[in-house]
């Protein structure tokens, strides 16, 4: 069910500002992967490559080469919408559909693509995402109300209830964490580590203990002054990276000297 | 310890000011209308009669100076520009009302005898002098005509707006815009005429048909339709266009079933203000839909009525009894302003329905 991402070279660009510069790495099937880096290197503009999710900003583009399982996701003649039903994404904001009820917004990537599904199915796979997604228990007696009138906490736990619900390949996470409190993040946290064993999951993070918590390897990233790209600087296995960095940016970083 | 009793000390708050009682605005505006109508009874007019308009204006002003005067005395300087300034916007608001209830007052009185009359809104005007008759035909055209225009406008100044948000960029969208906006301008009288132009070129000089007059409407509607759509698609935040194309769902589903339903309310209202903008239209249906005093049901031949002609018609040509012409003149407004007021009606609850919930 998880595959292998392997980026070779990719610029990526806002217009002519080069945004990212270079980046080549490979993220194993059914790891964790953590990026992490200051405010403004780049992290979200990379992790939205990944997904083509990047080209929806206008003027926005990419440069090289991003293989999922061997296929490239820039060739030509591929299909944005197909790429994006085997990457699902979680935002930074918790973004629910407000038109939508709680059950609704589990079964958006199913109702909004047209897929007929009888209702015992859909009903189990509700219950299914929810449970998948910690939040089962606290919505199972309203799941008919508006998705909207959850807390913070509660509305991202669905948005990921959402992206499991589609069953995709890898789940990028931008900052997932960045709006909750500590128990909805250990709660998350933990849904990673279990999500861990069928898909392939990026997590972007300024939560250096995060990243140490859930990730098997980092990445950082860096950039050199307003208006330079940012640029991978290491990626190695998170207790390296965290103990023994080869890079001295990257000790700074992560001891909390710079950033 | 040898401490006596200490008398208690009151220890101002350092954040208490002097204050009016709630009431006082009220008190003061009831001595202004009073001192300022009193003077008005004694001295009078030129002409020697009450003149209570110029009373009511001089007690609204004597109370806007003195409830600042009070206020700059009693609370400070701050607080007296803040009730200054409430004063003045109430006083705005209740300018623009006086119009607006005067309007209905008049056509409520003028025009509901006939309204109610049994045969007005059952008859045309068909072999009719003087009393009886009806305005059937003028609302049977006038929804007819304006249905059409609004099946025209709707979906092309729909589509119009979210090409202009979701796709256009660069010339053909600024384009657009640019002619939009130069429609918007279009005295309703040019679109009559160039409707009429284009008709008789198809179908001979002298054409006068209900469609016609949908097409002139659509004319001055679809730019109503476009620029209100497009500010509220506008507002849909990206956000959600994100979540939807990132569960892989393609562009335009997404814009079918994620950006519309949660601009439907808005949508709808933009819709209700361009059909209450045009329903009224008089000139351009003058022209190539003419005026008759028979029902026709067929808006694809001869002429047909509408209620905003009907009113000016019965208006201007009185027969041998006059009054009874300008009777149906006041139902006939009566009539198109109920209209109006149904379709917002019908509008607000649409919107309550699809609007997006909030709340749990
Ligand atoms: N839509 C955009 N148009 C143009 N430039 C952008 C856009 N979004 C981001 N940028 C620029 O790209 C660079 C990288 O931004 P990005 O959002 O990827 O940073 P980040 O690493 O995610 O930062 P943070 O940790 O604050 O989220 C910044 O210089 C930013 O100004
Ligand atoms: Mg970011």
């Amino acid at each position: 069910m998880s595959k292998r991402i392997e980026v070779r070279d990719l610029d990526v660009y806002y217009g002519t500002f080069r945004a990212v510069e270079g980046v080549t790495l490979t993220i194993e099937p059914r790891t964790v992967t953590a990026f992490i880096g200051p405010s403004g290197c780049g992290k979200s503009t990379f992790i939205r490559t990944l997904n083509r999710m990047h080209e929806v900003i206008p003027g926005a583009r990419v440069d090289g080469e991003v293989l999922i399982d061997g296929n490239n996701l820039y060739g030509p003649g591929v299909d944005p919408v197909l790429v994006r039903r085997q990457v699902g994404m979680v935002f930074q904001r918790p973004n629910p559909f407000p038109t939508m009820s709680i059950r609704e917004n589990v079964l958006a990537g199913v109702r909004l693509n047209n897929t007929r599904m009888p209702k015992q199915e859909a009903d189990e796979l509700v219950e299914k995402s929810l449970m998948g997604a910690n939040l089962w228990n606290e919505v199972k007696d309203r799941l008919d109300k508006p998705g909207s009138g959850l807390s913070g906490g509660q509305q991202q736990r669905l948005c990921i209830a959402r992206t499991i619900a589609v069953s995709p390949e890898v789940i990028l996470m931008d900052e997932p964490c960045s709006a909750l409190d500590p128990i909805s993040t250990l709660a998350i946290e933990d849904l990673i580590e279990e999500l861990k064993t069928e898909y392939t999951i990026v997590i972007v993070t300024h939560n250096m203990q995060q990243a140490s918590r859930v990730s098997d390897k980092t990445a950082f990233f860096n950039i050199e002054g307003t208006g330079k790209p940012g640029k991978l600087i290491e990626y190695d296995d998170t207790t390296t990276i965290f103990s023994n960095p080869s890079v001295k940016a990257t000790e700074d970083y992560v001891s909390g000297k710079f950033g | 310890m040898t401490t006596g009793t200490q008398a208690p000390r009151v220890i101002a708050n350092s954040y208490t000011a002097g204050k009016l009682p709630r009431w006082t605005p009220w008190a003061v505006l009831a001595v202004a209308l009073v001192v300022s109508l009193g003077a008005a009874a004694i001295m009078g007019s030129p002409e020697g009669e009450f003149n209570w308009i110029l009373g009511i204006i001089g007690g609204v002003v004597l109370f806007v100076f003195a409830n600042w005067l009070l206020s700059r005395l009693v609370e400070g300087a701050r607080q007296a520009t803040n009730r200054l300034i409430t004063s003045l916007v109430t006083g705005a608001f209740v300018l623009a009302l006086i119009p607006l209830i005067w309007l209905t007052l008049t056509v409520v009185v003028n025009g509901l005898p006939t309204f109610l009359n049994g045969t007005f809104l059952s008859q045309s005007m068909r072999n009719v002098v003087g009393e009886g008759g009806g305005a059937l035909h003028a609302i049977v055209g006038t929804l007819l005509i304006t249905g059409l225009a609004a099946v025209i406008s709707i979906p092309v100044g729909l589509m119009t707006a979210i090409y202009l948000v979701e796709y256009g960029t660069g010339r053909l969208a600024k384009g657009i815009t640019f002619f939009v906006d130069v429609m918007t301008g279009i005295p309703s009288i040019v679109a009559g005429l160039a409707t009429y132009a284009v008709f008789a070129l198809i179908f001979g000089e002298g054409v006068r048909m209900g469609f016609a007059g949908s097409v002139a409407l659509s004319i001055l509607m679809i730019p109503v339709v476009v620029r209100s759509s497009e500010e509220i698609i506008r507002l849909v935040p990206n956000e959600l266009r994100e979540a939807s194309y990132a569960l892989g769902v393609p562009k335009w589903r997404t814009i079918a079933k994620v950006v519309l339903p949660t601009s439907i309310a808005g949508i709808t209202t933009g819709i209700m203000l361009s059909i209450s903008r045009v329903i009224g239209e008089t000139a351009p249906l003058l022209i190539v839909a003419g005026f008759t005093a028979s029902m026709n049901y067929n808006p694809f031949s001869e002429r047909m009525m509408s209620l905003p002609v009907f009113v000016y018609t019965q208006y201007v040509s009185p027969g041998t009894d006059a009054q009874f012409y300008f009777d149906r003149s006041w139902a006939g407004a009566l009539t198109l302003i109920l209209i109006v007021a149904l379709l917002n009606a019908i509008a607000r609850i649409v919107s309550h329905y699809f609007s997006p919930k909030t709340g749990r």
